[in-house]
């Protein structure tokens, strides 16, 4: 607390006087009546939209007084927050009155990285890339340009991209987060999980998680049912080698070693095939290849499994036991960022067998078969040009399975002459390449070899840093982005709308793609007037009264049957109409046909495995400037194990809460970071929270702050089926900061 | 006769802590103060482990040592027996933060006076809930009338286990972590 003596006296003797004058005078008289403290931030208008501070997307009711926002909360008529609202969320007003916010349109005046910028006009900044992007069409195709986009206001964007013709429209958050997962579920079902995952956390009565560390990655709906669960008994099954919130909760926690994961699935399903405890009625009727299946584990039993995984044989079987024993009421958590070790499809593809095992597909407390409110397009005469194929791997047969384009592929493209043709362009919409793709001197080296780049972000992080135009977007408190209506149990169509006008001169993505548009000459495919006329037709055209949409930022749709519990026939979209626990597809384009258990590379002799995952304040680096989320956690910090911390050499003992400079294999040096020394670890890894280590310097809060996991994935285990690239594959030492390292920092 | 008080289910709080930032946002308490915060306390050796996690607040004691220690009289019980600071009559001498067994009370860093959390009375008068139990994302935060057996919170008591903070102290808590 900072209270200096001076400002205390000035104020006690304020006060006192005070309360002398207010004790005699009304306490004598009897009139003393206290007040109720009102700090008055309830809204003169309170405006429903809903959330971007992550991919979630949760209903917000923003409260509004003289003119500016003074708190968020959870809309209760929203299917995704229920009146509730994570950290994040409630801090989304920071993310609007960020001082440091980019402020007007930039162009580049020294070298790229360089971070120095001129500002300039709309008209100038938009006509520079347009020509820009004219010169690389005239050269060199329109493919050659190539978009990366995160977040719902790159919708607009992407339209823009498809009408110029470029097929390289791609995102981070399919090759370096939930890819692999989509890919091994899409083949055991034929269909993926999407954005939300349909899973019935509420009704299951056990939950197993496998990586997954839901409460501290707060996914608002599932964090909420999770409770809920727990609420009713549900019992929680945690495969984690940090011991993680969840795994506080839990009634086993599985401290598997890294890497293995295969290998205890493979022993679970042996336990439960051996034993007769798998839904044989549910998988007669439904699935493929259970005697393939059979066969296939016969021999991975939990003795077999316990020098792999560290987890004991009885642990391995009454875990099976006691997953099976709630069928088909027992979610396996599919997780979401599934990028860990180069054979995250087929782990996917074993959480999606167990899955079956169970009888837990469309089935209540199980996998849901979600719904959607179908809302027709705004119509435009002009139709998306043809283009030649996307360019998003070195060769065209290379991950025969990716069904979105690789991100990480589209910048290793642009290193000429790697793939079919050169990318020459850039253009970035809400996507901090330099931290969310792997191996960030890649990233730059792939930069400084483009014609163009240009960025849209709300935020001066590192690639605009690298950018030759930035564009300053409105936050999604001012702005109105497309309409949305995801797949889920109660489907449903939520909309965006400005909550107050965008402060500087921050614009609205909308905006900057139709201006765009028309410098492009493809103003045919922009034809409204703006983003809330285009809502608006939208919205109407599906049957629902804009202004009551308008009022209550979502309408709620008619429930559709979810489970065979709720009277749902079960399909399934593959090739053999069934779920395909061995899978054809798989075995014809010569990879394993079912999940086989590959031993992940041991840690040098010093040295630990890398871990990274979330906080339940912060959403990758995009927060970590947030001062007020700032206020919960302004740094990360580094999990190393107790009785390992004791025997760090050169720290003799490595204590908590002491800096460390993390060294990765390839000599990548880290920090300052501070040390949590903990009994929450395993001895063979180190954990961290992702998105510190900022070196942007506009982002004057988080600049220098933590460490960056990203800077120390410098190498990947690429997926051969879909390509995702599989980033725990980076091992570390520790050391105590130098006087260099410390002077690096602070000029970084 | 009405008793506020306020139940916090530790079996399903993840400490996500947007608790803590729905009370700075509806408060507007300054950067360095916290009205409520969340504890989690691990025990044991790997892989042996326990984990309680808590968000923690003024206790709103029925005894309050708080108030008997204040000077001014600024410290005070109001309705429900919720206490309350009265600004206005504050001197910022800490004495209740010296009393206070908790560590629930801070001193206001741009005003002088010393601050707490107040259960929101301004939202309860309305009929809301506090603005920490109103976010809760896992719902671990209730707030009721003892008094009346029909509220929420006395059904919870009645039904779960539960403890007190330092119960040692005798100043009667008000706030009751189920477990």
């Amino acid at each position: 607390m900072n209270f200096d003596r001076r400002t205390f006296i000035k104020i006690g003797a304020g006060g006192a006087g005070a309360a002398a004058v207010s004790g005699l005078t009304t306490n004598w008289w009897g009139l003393d009546k206290n007040p109720t403290p009102d700090p008055r931030t309830e809204g003169e208008k309170i405006v429903p939209t809903f959330c971007e501070l992550c991919f979630w997307k949760c209903g917000v009711l923003a409260h509004v007084k003289d003119g500016k926002v003074t708190k968020l909360k959870g809309n209760p008529m929203h299917p995704l927050s229920r009146g509730k609202l994570c950290p994040r969320g409630t801090g989304g007003v920071e993310a609007l009155y960020d001082p440091d916010r980019l402020k007007k349109p930039l162009i580049r005046t020294q070298k790229r990285g360089e971070q120095v910028f001129r500002e300039a006009s709309w008209e100038e900044a938009l006509g520079h890339i347009a020509e820009k992007m004219q010169g690389i069409k005239e050269k060199h195709g329109p493919e050659a340009l190539a978009l990366f986009s995160h977040g719902y206001g790159g919708k607009w964007f992407k339209h823009l991209f498809k009408a110029w013709g470029s097929p390289n429209i791609t995102a981070p958050s399919y090759a370096q987060c939930r890819g692999p997962r989509e890919v091994g579920y899409y083949l055991t079902y034929g269909t993926g999980l999407g954005s939300p995952e349909p899973i019935d956390l509420a009704n299951a009565r056990c939950i197993v998680l496998m990586g997954s560390h839901l409460g501290e990655n707060m996914h608002n709906t599932q964090v909420q049912e999770l409770a809920e669960a727990i609420g009713k008994g549900a019992e929680l099954v945690v495969v984690d080698p940090r011991f993680s919130t969840a795994a506080g909760k839990a009634r086993y926690w599985l401290p598997i070693k890294p890497g293995t994961d295969i290998a205890l699935l493979l022993a679970w399903m042996n336990v439960i095939i051996a034993e007769g405890r798998y839904d044989a009625e549910y998988l007669a009727k439904h699935a493929e290849g259970f005697d393939e299946l059979k066969a296939h584990v016969k021999d991975k039993t939990p003795e077999w499994a316990y020098p792999l995984t560290g987890i004991r044989p009885e642990l391995i079987r009454e875990t099976a036991r006691f997953i099976s024993s709630a069928r088909p009421s027992t979610v396996i958590h599919p997780g979401r960022r599934t990028t860990w070790y180069g054979d995250d499809t087929q782990r996917a593809r074993g959480q999606a067998i167990l899955t079956a095992l169970l009888g837990a597909w469309g089935r209540k407390g199980g996998v849901l078969i979600p719904g959607k409110i179908d809302v027709p397009g705004y119509p435009y005469e002009s139709q998306y040009p043809e283009h030649r194929d996307v360019v998003d791997r070195p060769k065209a047969s290379m991950y025969p399975l990716a069904d979105e384009v690789l991100a990480s592929g589209v910048c290793d493209a642009t290193v000429p002459g790697t793939a079919g043709y050169d990318i020459k362009g850039w253009f970035v919409y809400g996507t901090n390449l330099l931290q969310c793709l792997p191996n960030p001197k890649n990233t730059i080296e792939a930069i400084q070899k483009l014609e163009f780049i240009a960025t849209v972000d709300i935020m001066p992080a590192e690639i605009c840093g690298w950018s030759d135009v930035v564009l300053p977007e409105a936050t999604y408190l001012e702005r109105c982005d497309e309409i949305w209506t995801p797949y889920y149990k109660q489907p449903f169509l939520a909309i965006r709308q400005p909550v107050v006008e965008p402060l500087y001169e921050s614009k609205p993505g909308w905006w900057m793609a139709k201006e765009l548009a028309g410098k492009l000459g493809l103003e045919n495919f922009f034809p409204w007037k703006d983003s809330v006329e285009y809502a608006k037709h939208r919205v109407h055209e599906a049957g629902y009264d804009c202004e009551e949409l308008q009022r209550t930022g979502v309408v709620v749709g008619e429930s559709v049957p979810t489970c065979e519990e709720e009277g749902l026939s079960l399909s399934f979209d593959t090739d053999s109409g069934k779920i395909e626990l061995y899978s054809k597809p798989l075995a014809s384009l010569g990879f394993d046909p079912m999940p086989q258990f590959t031993p992940p590379d041991e840690p040098p002799t010093g040295m630990f495995r890398l871990l990274f995952g979330r906080a339940p304040m912060h959403t990758f680096g995009r927060t970590t400037n947030n001062r007020f989320l700032g206020t919960l956690m302004a740094e990360n910090e580094v999990w190393v194990n107790a009785d390992v911390a004791r025997e760090v050499p050169g720290f003799g003992p490595l204590k908590d809460g002491e800096e460390v400079m993390l060294i990765n294999q390839d000599d990548v040096r880290e920090g300052p970071v501070r040390a949590k020394v903990t009994e929450r670890i395993r001895g063979d890894c180190v954990y961290t929270v992702h998105g510190f280590g900022h070196r942007a310097r506009g982002m004057k809060f988080a600049h220098g702050r933590g460490a960056s996991d990203s800077q120390l994935v410098t190498r990947v285990k690429i997926d051969p089926i879909m390509g995702g690239t599989g980033m725990n594959v980076n091992f570390v030492r520790l050391e105590r900061p130098t006087a260099d390292d410390r002077a690096r920092r602070a000029s970084a | 006769m009405t008793r506020y008080a306020m139940t916090m289910d530790t079996r399903r709080c993840v400490g996500c802590q947007a608790c803590v930032l729905a009370c700075k946002a509806e408060n507007k308490v300054p950067a360095n103060g916290f009205r409520d915060w969340v504890v989690t306390e691990t025990r044991g050796k790997f892989p042996t482990l326990s984990q309680e996690i808590r968000s923690e607040r003024c206790n709103h004691c029925s005894k309050p040592a708080c108030v008997l220690n204040c000077p001014t009289g600024a410290s005070h019980v109001a309705e429900g027996g919720i206490v309350l600071v009265n600004y206005d009559k504050c001197s910022g001498c800490k004495a209740c933060i010296a009393a206070c067994p908790y560590g629930a009370r801070f001193v206001h860093e741009d005003a002088g006076y010393i601050d707490k959390c107040t259960f929101c009375l301004h939202r309860v008068k309305q009929g809301k809930q506090p603005s920490c139990a109103d976010i809760c994302p896992t719902r671990s935060l209730n707030f009721g009338d003892l008094d009346d057996p029909d509220s929420e919170i006395s059904k919870q008591l009645r039904s779960r286990k539960f403890k007190v903070l330092r119960p040692e102290q005798g100043l009667k808590p008000n706030l009751y972590f189920l477990v």
